[in-house]
């Protein structure tokens, strides 16, 4: 008997005859999920789990938004962006954009956005041909244009709207909520661990 | 894995005694119990959650042979391959051959408790390959040889210095104590390894059935890294981890961070589905799920079920009075706390682990925290009924029993030695009043002094009053 099968026999000799109990009724959100704007909780809940945040009245404006925040925080303006974004007017802002997979050596890495999360102030990124994971991962700081209209309540609505959009699921789905951090040294906690260190969403429309 | 939990009590004292550990363990308090009371109040709703997610595990077990094929089809479907490991030998072969058949030299691996049940670090490395542990926490044991002493915070039991002297030995940089410095060079020390490994191995906190995901809760983002750079992905999971649907999956993605660090979610949630797709520059080429059962499916028919449910989040540890006083390594072995009391036993034999149902008070703090709802005092109770049935108490105190017992059924003997044992207590402690040491019974005096008795039993004292 192969291994597959022994464990499934003594699986089914343990559940067989059981009843299933039935599934619970409500799935209960965080308060406020179901009653606040969700932009405004948004933003709320994303600055709570350190990211920063921006406007831009549209995509062209955007890569403007972009050379402010880098220009403020002191930053270079050399970037990696997702090869989606690629045609935005990128150089007329300033910023010398490489739409490529990121390198150890990247600073700045752009990507866009799924859709944001309202529960929690999560952004969710789908892998893809355009849309690279590491862009989000692994420059220092990772730079998030989100789509003002795609701002979901909570997960379940960010599922439906993946199913809704993809069919099945794309490779990995990335939820993000601020810059990565620790706390295992001392249960102290520190921002930036092997993630971004900075996490700054514009949101565009 | 060696297991040293028939020693708890021995490791207990120097636990104890060890007074870096005491300050160590006194910040979980502030930093865990109170993080997850802050983060329940703040959702409302927190009970009915905990209720969703006790159904949810419940309905996952009750059909976990459908769940697990149904995963098994489609995680197959989107190009991963799905194997059955009966046991942690088998785990580890399975992960070898995956190696060699991928030609891996170097892996890196993100926090995965499954695979220090299995002690795969030792299994790999002995046949040569390199295993880079790449959580902050699992990078400082591994270069001090040590196991985690929680399963999500896994090097609670050490102070900065201690993490400065291994970085300085090892690292040869400027010597820093200072948390984030430490921090920063960990990330310049294992950044290139990300990039230099050809395979990367992870745990799985959930397994989603109608997609054929694996779902990972990370705050740090090498399990991003891990599961995102190198060209081979390996995921362990035991097989109580599937869940049906992904709203159950969105339950427990409530459930989860709350419980353990009392973040309203980890800094990354991440659900990976099949192998890299023609058009991507990263993901995996290749995605191995293997699933272990060493011994789940054998709990799964028992009386010890209910810790299927499982979510390891850690917070019936955070909750105990004992792990809060004597920390994760006396338990011996993988897991500790309330769950690895149970879980220890459950999956080495009681007879390796009889001293850890009795590492409890008892005070539900388990049962109140746990986001599952697993009645742990219950299931420990049921353990230690079986220790005592099973004949796994010392000697000294069946045999004390056993007489105990005879005596308790033939009341002429057990009023004589009644009297004598009354009479020895009066003696005992007549000239301070408290009785200090008792023969037979040091180990309950060490800590106790109780009041001299008057000499006689309660029947004496009756039979006086009443004039007979």
């Amino acid at each position: 008997m192969s291994m597959r099968e022994a464990i499934l026999t003594r699986v089914r000799a343990a559940t067989a005859g059981k009843q299933v109990p039935p599934a619970p009724e409500v799935i209960p959100r965080a308060a406020g999920t179901l009653t606040e704007d969700p932009l405004v909780r948004f933003r709320r809940l994303a600055e709570m789990s350190g990211s920063t945040l921006d406007e831009a009245a549209s995509p062209a404006t955007a890569p403007g938004r972009v050379a402010a925040y880098l220009k403020d925080a002191g930053l270079t303006c050399a970037a990696v962006v997702w090869p989606a974004l690629a045609a935005l007017p990128w150089t007329a802002a300033g910023i010398a954009a490489e739409a490529r997979a990121p390198q150890t050596t990247d600073a700045i890495g752009i990507t866009g956005a799924f859709c944001g999360i309202a529960e929690t102030g999560t952004l969710l990124l789908l892998s893809g041909g355009d849309s690279p994971g590491a862009t989000s991962l692994v420059p220092e700081t990772h730079i998030a244009l989100l789509p003002r209209e795609r701002i979901m309540r909570d997960l379940e609505a960010a599922f439906a709207r993946v199913r809704a959009e993809h069919g099945s699921l794309p490779r990995a789905l990335a939820f993000i909520s601020g810059p990565s951090r620790t706390a295992d040294i001392e249960q102290t906690i520190v921002i930036g661990a092997h993630g971004p260190k900075r996490v700054h969403i514009i949101l565009v429309g | 894995m060696e297991v040293t939990s028939d020693k708890f009590r021995a490791a207990a004292a120097r636990s104890l005694a060890d007074t870096q550990l005491q300050r160590a363990l006194a910040r979980i308090p502030e930093r865990f119990v109170a993080a997850r009371a802050r983060a329940a109040a703040e959702f409302g709703e927190f009970e009915q959650l905990r209720a969703a997610g006790a159904a949810i595990r419940e309905r996952a077990l009750a059909r976990l042979d459908v769940l697990l094929e149904r995963f098994e089809a489609e995680a197959v479907c989107r190009g991963a391959s799905v194997h059955w490991a009966v046991d942690a030998a088998e785990a580890n072969r399975i992960v070898l051959d995956i190696a060699r058949g991928h030609g891996v030299r170097r892996i890196v691996k993100s926090k995965s408790m499954v695979t220090e049940e299995c002690a795969l670090n030792d299994a790999l490395e002995a046949a040569g390959l390199a295993v880079l542990e790449t959580d902050l926490g699992e990078y400082i044991l591994q270069l001090a040889r040590e196991r985690p002493s929680h399963i999500i915070a896994p090097v609670i039991h050490k102070n900065r210095e201690e993490v400065t002297e291994l970085f300085s030995a090892r690292h040869r940089r400027p010597r820093s104590t200072d948390i984030a410095a430490l921090c920063q060079e960990a990330r310049e020390i294992l950044r290139p390894q990300f990039f230099a490994a050809d395979m990367g191995i992870s745990g799985a906190n959930f397994l989603v059935a109608e997609t054929g995901s694996v779902a990972l809760f990370t705050n740090e983002g090498n399990g991003r890294l891990v599961t995102t750079l190198p060209r081979v992905h390996v995921a362990i999971a035991g097989i109580e981890k599937v869940v049906e649907t992904l709203g159950e999956l969105a339950a427990l993605a409530r459930l989860l961070p709350r419980s353990a660090t009392g973040q309203a979610i980890s800094n990354y949630f991440t659900l990976l589905t099949g192998v890299r797709g023609a058009t991507e520059s990263d993901g995996p080429e290749a995605f191995h799920i293997v699933l272990l059962d060493n011994g789940r499916s054998r709990l799964l028919g028992s009386e010890l079920r209910p810790i299927l449910r499982c979510i390891r989040c850690g917070a019936c540890l955070n909750h105990c009075p004992v792990y809060q006083t004597v920390g994760g390594h006396a338990y011996g072995w993988v897991y500790p706390g309330p769950m690895g009391a149970v879980w220890t036993p459950a999956l080495v034999g009681l007879e390796r682990a009889r001293e850890l149902p009795e590492a409890a008070t008892f005070c539900g703090q388990c049962q109140v925290a746990c986001p599952v709802m697993i009645p742990l005092p219950d299931l420990l109770r049921r353990l230690r009924t079986r220790t005592t049935a099973e004949h796994l108490r010392p000697a000294r105190e069946r045999l004390a029993l056993n007489l105990w017992g005879y005596a308790a059924r033939h009341p002429r003997l057990y009023a004589l030695l009644a009297a004598f044992a009354a009479r020895v207590l009066y003696r005992l402690g007549r000239r301070r009043g408290w009785v200090r040491w008792l023969p037979l019974a040091a180990g309950w005096t060490a800590t106790r002094d109780f009041p001299a008795g008057e000499g006689r039993t309660a029947r004496e004292v009756l039979r006086r009053e009443r004039g007979g």
